[in-house]
């Protein structure tokens, strides 16, 4: 079993977003990355699968700031192949264009399954999952929670809206978006980072120019204007709670 | 090649849902610029009757038992062939667990751009325009919805449900299924949601806990505060995620809407397909330590207090308050 899992890294919400001056796209200057963390579940998945039925786990991702330590954090998970695209990755690439070279890396690998993160807070023109089996011509199934295998195929559990899960049986080789893994994704200490770093090689592949082709252009990029925001209650905890029991009793609830 | 907008009407077990109804709304506006119809796709199997009250002008019905369960494949084959025929100016789908997957699946089928997480559509000077929400709903991304086919994947938020809605019953015309090849995806069964828990979506007060809490240990403080308040205790997708909660807590995209009185969120930033789910709750209370989290665009009262210090206050003074 040879699982590959593509993996995106995303501007890390909790820092200050800012527009650069074009006005159409994010400041590269102050934009800290990070790995998507439902690609943290998709490799979470992949180790599962590889520990309860053997096999071998690939991780793949576009040379950006911070992406060795995203690679050699996988390693020290359990991944056995570290792969780094090498390109021009700059803001306007976007997933068509990612899907399109990620598929011609994946291809010569024949793997059995592609696990990727179901979404990404930045995918504007699509996740990433349905364009890369579009491209590899493979099956597509997304919002995974949960996956076993056997007899050549997948069986997933597929989340809607509510609680209802649908179980669906997919005949490998096929790509799926992982929603949650079926653990949450283990804590590695950083000693086990270094470790990794020793022992584990990343492998660099040139990638072809990027097509962009299947995104839109984007115009204008701004933070949103709100319309009334929110009334903010200041002080001490005591305070605050204070004014919170009288808002519930104006509110009725208390 | 038409000036049409298509929408693919999105059901789940004999159920419309919601989106569909904004999909019409969006579909509407584009189409008093392009100069086209808004036509309705339905898919399904025994649905002839389902689709009453979608504001739409036509309605196109492919009735096949092939396509009675939302089997990604068959879908995406069967509207392959449907709109592939037709090259509408703009199909539109829900930016969900059916819809979002068809989208991508067909951009690259078909080789039409698609626009993801788009929130609103107007008409600029003619030209039709996409306003999606990025990063969490931290950012907004607008453009034109590139000619001269596109597809647009909708987020709720930019329309009303009910601006989609039509007392009147559009003309249905029937359309032949189209061959489904064998398929490499099969339903085995759906799985109900748990049941035996308390139903979230019912409850009048909510204290929801979000990535803040930090950890399994510290949902026990915010259990206390909602019993002291008459609540329970819900939660947004990490915690649910990392077990500290039940998937029946979970507030949502993939868990369940909800309409308390009182919707007290405590470390949760309010990413969109958190505050979808909760726009109906009758007054939305946020802590969070992040000024800017897009929680607070949402509530009607807000503080930048940290959860862990507030929380056993605010338990002390409603249980004062109750005595």
């Amino acid at each position: 079993m040879h699982i590959v899992v593509p993996v995106k890294l995303v501007p890390d919400l909790v820092e200050e977003l800012v527009i650069d001056p074009s006005g159409c796209a994010l400041d590269a200057d102050t934009l800290r990355l990070q790995l998507n963390e439902f690609d943290g579940h998709a490799i979470e998945q992949a180790i599962l699968l590889k520990e309860g039925g053997g096999g071998q786990v690939t991780v793949i991702a576009p040379d950006l700031e911070g992406v060795d330590d995203v690679l050699y954090t996988a390693a020290a998970k359990g991944a056995d192949r570290l792969i780094k695209l090498c390109g021009s990755f700059g803001q306007s690439v976007n997933n068509h264009a990612i899907a399109r070279v990620v598929a011609e890396v994946i291809k010569p690998l024949q793997p059995d399954l592609v696990l990727t993160g179901v979404q990404s807070h930045s995918d504007l023109d699509g996740s990433m999952g349905p364009l890369l089996a579009g491209y590899l011509g493979l099956p597509y199934v997304g919002y995974v929670a949960g996956v076993t295998l056997g007899d050549g195929r997948a069986t997933v559990r597929k989340e809607y809206p509510g609680g209802l899960v649908a179980e669906l049986e997919v005949t490998l080789p096929a790509v799926l978006g992982i929603q949650a893994a079926d653990q949450p994704p283990r804590y590695v200490a950083f000693t086990r980072i270094r470790q990794a770093m020793k022992t584990s090689t990343i492998e660099e592949q040139t990638v072809a120019a990027l097509d962009t082709s299947g995104g839109p252009a984007v115009a204008r990029m701004y933070k949103p204007e709100v319309a009334a925001r929110a009334t903010m209650l200041d002080g001490k905890p005591d305070e605050v709670a204070a004014q919170l029991v009288a808002l519930f009793r104006e509110l009725g609830v208390l | 090649m038409s000036q049409d907008i298509y929408v693919v009407i999105e059901h789940l077990r004999g159920q419309i849902a919601d989106i569909s109804y904004v999909l019409c709304a969006a579909a509407r506006q584009l189409a008093a610029a392009s100069g086209g119809k808004v036509v309705g796709v339905l898919l399904g199997h025994n649905v002839q009757n389902l689709a009453q009250d979608v504001a739409v002008d036509r309605l196109l019905v492919m009735d096949d038992p092939q396509l009675a369960d939302f089997i990604p494949d068959r879908y995406q084959q069967a509207l392959a062939a449907l709109i592939g025929a037709q090259a509408p100016r703009v199909t539109l789908f829900g930016d969900t667990s059916i819809g979002a997957e068809l989208a991508g699946g067909l951009s690259v089928q078909l080789g039409w751009p698609l626009v993801s997480y788009c929130r609103s559509v107007r008409a600029d000077d003619g030209r039709l325009m996409y306003v999606s929400q990025l990063c969490g709903g931290k950012v907004m991304a607008e453009g034109e919805i590139p000619a001269p086919s596109a597809l647009v994947a909708m987020v709720p938020g930019g329309f009303q449900a009910e601006q989609g809605k039509s007392a009147q019953p559009p003309p249905v015309e029937t359309v032949a299924p189209t061959a489904v090849a064998g398929g490499r995806i099969a339903l085995k069964q759906y799985i109900e949601p748990e049941s035996g828990d308390v139903d979230i979506s019912k409850e009048a007060i909510l204290v929801s806990v979000g990535r803040g809490i930090q950890n399994a240990d510290n949902i026990e403080m915010v259990r206390e505060l909602a019993e002291a308040l008459g609540g329970v205790v819900s939660a947004s997708r990490p915690v649910v995620d990392q077990g500290w909660l039940p998937t029946t807590r979970l507030v949502g995209k993939s868990g369940k809407r909800v309409k308390p009185r009182l919707y007290l969120a405590l470390g949760i930033s309010g990413a969109p397909e958190h505050a979808e789910a909760i726009t109906d709750s009758q007054t939305i209370i946020a802590v969070n330590t992040d000024a800017s989290a897009p929680i607070f665009d949402i509530a009607r009262y807000g503080t930048t207090l940290d959860l862990f210090d507030l929380v056993p206050a605010l338990t002390e003074k409603v249980r004062q308050a109750k005595q």
